[in-house]
């Protein structure tokens, strides 16, 4: 019994959600092996090795697998399957878009995006966008589970020291190629990472409005997000949206903003662990959710808003 | 060319799910169901290479039961070809979906397969994958924008860090975002007309595949409730409660 996880990397550095996915693992079986497959990606088969929960690492190293192409990768895990019971990935796009390529050669029913490891055999994930939660039992001898990130705490990065055993790169099959990454440049935290975000609404009424919303989330060092109201208004761009058809976030603070709370949007934000609420129809369906209601007009509320935190003589980073 | 494109029947999005009370599923009578919402871009991204030429049919099909053929038509009357409709009134999950998806493959032959990325009722996000790894063919999920070329295509895909380019050789599997493209809505003359248009039928516990389902689903739930909060009375309440009270800023 024991667990393969494929580590997530820019050949430098370890994606933090990795170490997510570790912990994830560790819960299945403590044995817990990790392939880091890269081209030159030595330094983060140290990384990983250094992770107390990590017992072995497997380190394969080819320019195949310097861009994660999953018709490269897939094979390569398919064939350092046989000694493990379950192989599990993040459940963001790497691990989507690889996993089931492994399950389908492994002839085995994929778990997708668990947030509760029952036993090494019974989950818990979300479906219908997280309106309702299924407990599912796999009953494949080998199991393909990739695993929400923001449910299972990140595991300590420093303490250990892991064996590395390097690994063969296999075959590809060359049908294709990788051309180009743009990644969103921001002076902002990512949306799907930060620890505030702060949202609008079809209520911000315009494009301009939006800057109301990014005084303040700049002077809280937190992430912009919309509702698909105000995507599908052109207010803001699609890359912000929050909600079952945008990004899933789970922020320690999300303040939304001329937000009526559509089933769609919550869906998104409802696992946040302290929710505000600004909007000025006290009936508003985010009110049922929120922590924080302040029934007002944002127009006047966040230039207060903004003011307030300026009083302030510290803020949390 | 030639497409296949895979649609499937779900609840629609707009509707509030209902959990059984015996923890079994969701509850699916009389509510209203639709098109996932993804496979619609991947209809309407299919019948837009068709306009432009380059593609000569478009070939679209369904798993389900026999209400699942409302999917067929809803793509036939937005420009697809024709139909094919593979019965089964069980719940199949996406290993098995792909293993049929390839039979259907290999009959139909087509140059690409376009899917929608995920079904918004499993929330599974596999089987285009599956396909693609089942057929030994490359595949582009989350699709952004398709550029189809003499025997490849290019294509941006959303990813979470922005965007990602990837040229895949054809034949290929692609799975759609919701951002490719805005869905046409089916103009009543065209909605007739789809009327006409012929859908095959299949029996998927005829296919020779193995598509018995190995998760079991133990128990459905609600997720726990979250409790509504307080209201402030200003924004000095609110920062002073955040600050002191939630301590989060």
């Amino acid at each position: 019994m024991s667990v393969l996880l494929i580590a997530e990397h820019n050949n430098k550095n370890l994606k933090p959600f990795t170490l997510n996915a570790i912990s994830a693992a560790s819960k299945i079986d403590a044995e817990v092996h990790v392939l880091v497959a890269g081209s030159g990606c030595e330094s983060v088969a140290k990384e990983v090795a250094a992770v107390p929960l990590v017992k072995k690492v497997l380190h394969c190293d080819s320019p195949n697998y310097q861009n994660y192409l999953p018709e490269n990768l897939a094979p390569l895990v398919t064939k350092n399957a046989d000694k493990y019971d379950h192989i599990v990935a993040s459940a963001n796009t790497f691990g989507k878009n690889f996993m089931p390529r492994v399950a389908a050669a492994l002839d085995t029913s994929q778990v997708s995006d668990v947030i509760k490891v029952n036993s090494p055999d019974t989950f818990v994930r979300p479906i219908y966008a997280g309106n309702a939660f299924a407990t599912v039992k796999s009953n494949d001898k080998k199991r393909c589970v990739t695993i929400r990130p923001t449910s299972f705490e990140p595991a300590p990065k420093t303490g250990g020291s892991a064996q590395i055993d390097k690994v063969d790169a296999v075959d590809v099959p060359n049908f294709s190629k990788f051309v180009k990454r743009e990644e969103t440049k921001s002076e902002r935290p990512e949306l799907g990472t930060a620890r505030i975000v702060v949202s609008g609404g079809r209520g911000l009424e315009s494009g301009e409005n939006f800057k109301l919303i990014t005084d303040i989330a700049d002077k809280l060092n937190a992430a912009v997000g919309a509702s698909r109201a105000a995507v599908d208004a052109g207010y803001i761009s699609n890359d912000h949206q929050v909600g079952q058809t945008g990004k899933v976030v789970v922020p320690d603070l999300y303040i939304a903003v001329g937000i009526s709370g559509a089933i769609q949007h919550l869906a998104g934000m409802k696992e946040s662990k302290i929710i505000v609420a600004i909007n000025k129809d006290g009936e508003a369906p985010i009110f049922s959710i929120a922590d924080y209601g302040l029934e007002a007009d944002l127009f006047k509320a966040l230039p207060e808003f903004l003011s307030e935190l300026n009083k302030l003589n510290t803020i949390q980073k | 060319m030639k497409i296949l494109v895979a649609v499937k029947r779900v609840i629609d999005y707009n509707v509030q799910i209902r959990v059984k009370e015996d923890g079994s599923g969701v509850n699916t009578d009389n509510v209203k169901m639709s098109t996932n919402p993804p496979d619609d871009n991947a209809t309407e991204e299919s019948v837009k290479l068709k306009e432009s030429g380059k593609v000569k049919e478009v070939v679209a099909v369904t798993i389900g039961d026999d209400k699942a053929q409302e999917t067929v038509r809803k793509a036939l009357a937005v420009g697809a070809d024709r139909g094919i409709h593979v019965k089964s009134d069980t719940y199949i999950e996406p290993l098995g979906v792909a293993k049929i998806l390839k039979k259907v493959v290999e009959k139909e032959k087509p140059d690409m397969v376009f899917l929608g990325k995920q079904a918004i009722d499993d929330d599974c996000n596999q089987t285009g994958q599956m396909l693609a790894a089942m057929l030994n063919w490359p595949q582009a999920t989350f699709s952004s924008k398709v550029t189809l070329k003499e025997k490849s295509m290019e294509i941006v895909r959303e990813i979470d860090e922005g965007l990602e380019t990837v040229e895949v050789n054809l034949p290929a599997v692609v799975t759609c975002d919701l951002r490719l493209n805005e869905p046409r809505y089916a103009s009543l003359p065209n909605i007739m007309k789809a009327k006409k248009k012929p859908i095959d039928q299949m029996i998927a516990k005829d296919l020779g595949v193995d598509i018995a389902n190995r998760v079991q689903q133990l128990k459905v739930e609600e997720p726990p409730k979250r409790k509504a909060g307080i209201k402030v009375a200003n924004v000095a309440e609110l920062v002073s409660k955040l600050k002191n009270e939630a301590k989060v800023i």
